[in-house]
């Protein structure tokens, strides 16, 4: 086990005037023994950087130490690190039991002592009836599984993991999430987990890094992250249903919102376009207002802090969402199951002060 | 899933086989019974009779000391072009599967000279080991070798190994970058992080996973050297010195044209026929049982 630095990491392919830059300096401190999950949409370079880590791309500037060693110029074999592949990587021709054996082989460890440690990563993921077979004969959970074995009977300082759910299907991927906790709690080797899924990473990360296009936006706990989202983007990517997301001019206690021209064209009646605020904006002028779907609560006429026009209901059986215009948007509500609204119907809103986030409007980051 | 055209009339499913069956027909089926056939007789000198003889040829064979040589310079020559024309391929391969820049240039390149016709890639090599005036002799003698293929047996035998292995290698080449392309890259990565080195990724990945197409290139290099390197021979060392390097096939167009003896060279061929089909159902078989990964 060890703690895993990043300090300036940057990457480019290509050289010279062809250079490309696709991760744009990321600094982060792992301590030892923590899960850290990377997230972010597709293509914004989380297995870059993972795979950095692990020595399959070279480290184009900054720094990498792996439990105080600088790991930039070494060979992935010796920086004593373990991976799951997303499509798991696992040797074909050899059995699950050579498959987990290899990397000890390679290490000279003693044959007996591979074999108990196989036997007991192969118990411990239920793997025991199909050692003598070979990868071909099992299901997508059970290749799943022997990946992780083939990790985890390395024994390594760090694990890497890029994206091993997203092929398993809805059922499989909970269930192997639990495991997966119940082995870092086991285990308790410093995890770094790429996944664009936003549930999984709140639900394993100990700490996340939303990544966005080569840059990470914010690092911190999931609640953290959740509660104060530090940019429009992280607003907009962790939650589910996302944050809306209001465009709009702040004077005093007044909150005139920029109607988008879809809202203007299709809203009947129109849509309301001023929010009255509980409490004033941070400062006045062009600004992005936040509210998640779950902190807009239906009031009486009286109250309300601006009007929702529902154009479609989404019953999820506990919850509904209602889909509409409101604030000059469009935005999502959560409603609870016993006040289901009707559509067409105006829903006056109200928000506590407590849930606004505010965005400076120009560059998306986090005011207040 | 197999799909399955179902044809209205009879005659234009004929018609489309027709040009393949009459290429068949001419250049395979007909010379092939007429070998068998004319393995049963005796001609005379002159060509003006024959007579049945029966199996006669074919035991003449069995007892025919020359005949058992052939056989074995074949198998030494077949291994030999094999093992060197799949090595250096694979060799090749590997170079080139890793090169990134100019990938398509060295490719190409190294596909030239399976272009080359087998006899005249036969005269490039012996122009060059030519004892008098080749430049590769010439060379050879300077590192103090004293080469002379048209007296040495063995050099006459390593200098039509080379020249057939030369023009297999580009073959080969081509099915092992294949294959080398269709393993996964993540497999490697995986190794590496499990701590192989390069020669061990090689060996314990990478060799396997070519295992299919390394045993069908065996079966196809040494069919070519058993049947298809005739020119080769022809045309640097005639069989020579003293039936050195005088294969089967050679044998045959030797006994046969040169030697007047028809019965004796079908015969032959018909022993060369039944190899290549015990060869081809071998592989055949192989492939249908070999698992894919
Ligand atoms: N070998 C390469 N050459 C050039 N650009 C590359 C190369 N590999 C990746 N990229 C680029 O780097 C960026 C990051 O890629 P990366 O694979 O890290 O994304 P990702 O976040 O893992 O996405 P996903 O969730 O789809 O797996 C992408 O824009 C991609 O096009
Ligand atoms: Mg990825």
């Amino acid at each position: 086990m060890a703690a895993v630095e990043l300090r300036g990491v940057r990457k480019s392919y290509g050289s010279g005037k062809n250079a490309l830059e696709v991760i744009h300096g990321i600094d982060c401190s792992v301590a030892d023994g923590e899960f850290i999950v990377l997230v972010g949409p597709s293509g914004c370079g989380k297995s870059t950087l993972l795979r950095m880590m692990a020595g399959l791309e070279e480290i184009s500037a900054g720094e990498i130490a792996i439990g105080g060693r600088v790991v930039n110029q070494l060979e992935p074999k010796d920086r004593d690190v373990a991976m799951v592949f997303q499509n798991y990587a696992l040797y074909p021709h050899m059995s699950v039991r050579e498959n987990m054996a290899y990397g000890l082989k390679i290490r000279g460890v003693a044959a007996a002592e591979i074999a108990t440690r196989v036997e007991r990563a192969a118990a411990m993921l239920e793997l025991a009836p199909y050692l003598d077979r070979r990868p071909r004969e099992l299901s997508g959970g059970q290749r799943q599984r022997v990946a992780m074995g083939r990790a985890i009977v390395r024994n390594p300082q760090v694990f890497l993991f890029d994206e091993p759910l997203s092929n398993l299907d809805a059922k499989l991927r909970v269930q192997t999430r639990m495991e997966l906790q119940k082995l870092h709690r086991e285990f308790n080797t410093t995890s770094l987990y790429v996944t664009h899924d936003q549930v999984e990473a709140m639900t394993l990360g100990q700490r996340l890094i939303v990544m966005n296009a080569g840059v990470a936006e914010q690092i911190g706990a999931p609640m953290e992250v959740y509660a104060k989202p530090a940019s429009t983007f992280v607003a907009g990517f962790i939650g589910s249903p996302a944050m809306n997301l209001l465009r709009g001019e702040a004077q005093g206690d007044r909150f005139v919102t920029t109607a988008t021209s879809a809202a203007i064209a299709l809203a009947t009646p129109a849509p309301p376009l001023s929010i009255h605020l509980p409490v004033p904006a941070p400062r006045d002028g062009p600004l992005v207002l936040g509210l998640r779907p779950e902190h807009l609560v239906p009031a009486s006429a009286g109250a309300a802090r601006f009007g929702f026009a529902v154009e479609m209901v989404e019953s999820l059986g506990a919850d509904s969402y209602a889909y509409g215009l409101g604030g000059g948007g469009t935005l999502i509500a959560r409603v609870a199951a016993g006040t289901v609204p009707v559509v067409d119907e105006v829903l006056p809103l109200t928000f506590a002060a407590q849930h606004m986030h505010w965005f400076d409007a120009a560059n998306g980051k986090r005011v207040a | 899933m197999e799909k399955r055209v179902i044809f209205k009339n009879w005659w234009l499913p004929l018609l489309l086989v027709a040009p393949q069956l009459a290429v068949t027909l001419v250049f395979f089926v007909w010379p092939a019974s007429q070998a068998l056939y004319g393995s049963l007789f005796v001609e005379d000198a002159f060509g003006t009779s024959s007579e049945f003889v029966g199996v006669q040829n074919f035991l003449g064979l069995f007892n025919d000391g020359y005949y058992a040589h052939s056989f074995g310079i074949t198998v030494l020559f077949s291994v030999a072009v094999a093992g060197l024309g799949l090595g250096v391929s694979l060799l090749l391969a590997v170079f080139a599967d890793r090169v990134i820049r100019g990938a398509r240039l060295y490719q190409t390149l190294l596909i030239w000279p399976y272009a080359v016709a087998p006899a005249i890639a036969g005269v490039l090599w012996m122009f060059m080991f030519d004892p008098s005036v080749g430049v590769a002799a010439w060379a050879l003698k300077r590192m103090g070798v004293n080469w002379n293929h048209l007296l040495n047996g063995h050099q006459a035998m390593a200098l039509v190994v080379f020249a057939a292995a030369w023009k297999q290698v580009s073959y080969n080449f081509i099915f092992f970058l294949a294959g080398l392309t269709a393993i996964p890259k993540s497999l490697i990565e995986a190794a590496a992080i499990d701590g192989a080195g390069p020669a061990r990724r090689f060996f314990d990945i990478v060799f396997p996973l070519l295992t299919p197409t390394t045993f069908f290139l065996l079966v196809v290099n040494i069919i070519y050297a058993f049947f298809d390197t005739f020119g080769v021979i022809d045309a640097v060392t005639q069989g020579g010195p003293a039936k050195a390097t005088e294969v089967l096939v050679f044998k045959i167009f030797q006994d046969g044209f040169k030697g007047q003896d028809y019965g004796g060279a079908a015969a032959q061929s018909v022993i060369l026929m039944l190899i290549v089909v015990a060869l081809t159902v071998a592989q055949f078989r192989y492939v249908e049982k070999k698992v894919n990964y």
